[in-house]
């Protein structure tokens, strides 16, 4: 079996190491920027594809596959692009992830809505689709506060808040005006908004939940503190309504269901669904024991039992001190922590240049404890041993985190981090 | 005439219109005043706008859209 690894940084590294476990052959592929990228040298095979933009070429991916028996597609670039998908099942190969089908289904907001409300899954209460006017705005929000969101956004962008009739009936106008100005489309839903929110996910593969993560500290909506089990809160109800939601479409393989928890009620939401391998699965993998990436390439899941804490750290190469200014270029030294419960997924290594044309992830620290005080104690421990010559890091920023106390109660939300960063 | 080159401060890849859809912010041979935006670098999935730093005539570009710029690198030249 020869796998071609559609991505770049640490992924494909990841990608390329399960391939190793399972007894598969490795096809990396590789721009101009990462011609001295550890994924092309780890890999049984490499082929260069040009541009810094190729790693989005399908055409140029396909060729490259040639002589392969199926493509992964890691996490970004093509991964959730259902055409690339079908092109490579067209060619006779092996998608190592879902069916094309369920990627378009699940990246089409209102059919993903729909099909979590059929399989009986709580979605964001709120309006079915884009509303006609402000009285179809009024008769939708049966509950205030409610946003209103351009039907074309997404990031965050084009969202007004409205804490009665009165305030959305004027908010209604000015964010269709903005939804037209920023997105070209003035349509609008209205949706029941909640104000302290948790992000946590479900990890499934095929129909089986494998537990929860909770993602809550985000910056700019990028994930940045990502732990399994979510701290003062039983996920039970939401894996269950994950594997749920999974079993009701047939889907196959690794996905990750995203679930926003009001944490005034207690309620659970469906928000989307990722279709494919995520940056923080390893969370998943430490408290399994189960190798996701092996279970996407053989398509077998074994059994597993869940067992005490897991905390992932995201480094990024930016600047912490400089508003998150983006740090590309020449790493003269890095030294990434080791010893026990202590695992680094990275593709950073001495003498690596750094190319600006990419996502910033430079690695992951994932530790794994019995409780989450020692998985803690742990964290600290393997940070301290972090050290990076020649670009910023984000991880000053992370210490500091580490030691906050809201950040050790596990009292935190979707907003949190922005306003202690504030 | 004094000709005022106009450089990135960050690398990445230098776009000429805010999306693809739009039109370019400049074209050659336009006016521009300082503070104008001429393109944008896209670093890491953020984007910085390039702006032009003196008042003049923008008279050409010394690199394409989406060509991989460096950090110091001219993009275009104003004449004051």
């Amino acid at each position: 079996m020869r796998v071609l690894v559609a991505n770049r940084g640490e992924i494909a590294v990841r990608v390329i190491r399960a391939c190793r476990d399972v007894g598969f052959e490795s096809v990396a592929v590789y721009t101009d920027a990462d011609a001295g990228a550890p994924h092309v040298r780890l890999a049984d095979h490499a082929v260069g594809l040009g541009g810094p933009r190729a790693y989005l070429d399908s055409d140029a991916i396909l060729a490259a596959a040639d002589g392969c028996d199926a493509v992964h597609p890691g996490y970004g670039f093509l991964a959730e692009n259902a055409a690339f998908a079908r092109a490579v099942e067209d060619a006779g190969l092996t998608f190592v992830g879902p069916k094309p089908e369920h990627i378009e289904l699940m990246g089409d907001k209102a059919a993903a809505r729909k099909a979590a409300a059929d399989a009986g899954v709580p979605v964001v209460p709120g309006s079915e689709g884009a509303v006609s006017d402000v009285e179809a705005a009024v008769a939708a929000a049966e509950q205030y506060p409610v946003a209103v969101k351009a039907a074309a956004g997404g990031g965050g962008r084009g969202i007004r808040i409205a804490a009665g009739e009165a305030e959305l009936r004027k908010a209604f106008d000015a964010a269709a005006r903005e939804a037209q100005g920023a997105f070209g489309d003035p349509r609008v839903y209205v949706e029941r908004f909640v104000e302290r929110a948790r992000h946590i996910e479900v990890q499934v593969f095929g129909d089986v939940a494998l537990g929860e993560r909770e993602c809550s500290l985000q910056r700019r909506r990028q994930k940045v503190v990502e732990e399994a089990p979510a701290p003062t809160y039983d996920a039970s109800d939401l894996c269950a309504a994950a594997a749920s939601l999974a079993g009701s479409i047939g889907y196959r393989g690794a996905g990750t269901l995203e679930f926003l928890v009001d944490d005034s009620t207690g309620e659970h939401f469906f928000i989307e669904m990722n279709t494919r391998i995520q940056v923080e699965h390893p969370v998943t993998e430490l408290v399994t024991g189960v190798d996701l990436v092996a279970a996407q390439l053989t398509g077998e899941l074994p059994a597993f039992e869940t067992r005490g804490c897991a905390l992932e750290l995201r480094l990024n190469a930016e600047d912490p001190s400089n508003q998150f200014m983006p740090s590309p270029g020449k790493v003269s030294s890095v030294v990434w922590p080791a010893g026990p419960w202590v695992r680094v997924d990275t593709w950073l290594e001495p003498g690596v240049e750094v190319p600006p044309f990419y996502d910033s992830l430079l690695g992951k620290l994932i530790v794994w404890g019995p409780d989450r005080p020692t998985c803690l104690a742990r964290a600290r421990r393997a940070l301290r041993e972090f050290s990076i010559d020649g670009i910023k890091t984000t991880a000053p920023m992370l210490a500091r985190l580490l030691d906050e106390e809201w950040f050790i109660r596990g009292e935190f939300h979707t907003t949190t981090l922005e306003e202690w960063l504030a | 005439m004094a000709r005022h080159e106009v450089v990135t401060p960050v690398p990445g890849t230098f776009y000429r219109r805010p999306d693809p859809d739009s039109d370019p912010f400049v074209s050659d041979g336009d006016s521009v005043s300082a503070g104008d935006v001429i393109g944008l670098v896209e670093i890491m999935k953020n984007f910085q706008d390039v702006e032009a730093e003196v008042d003049g005539t923008l008279v050409e570009f010394l690199v394409e859209n989406e060509d991989a710029v460096q950090a110091g690198q001219a993009v275009a030249v104003i004449e004051t």
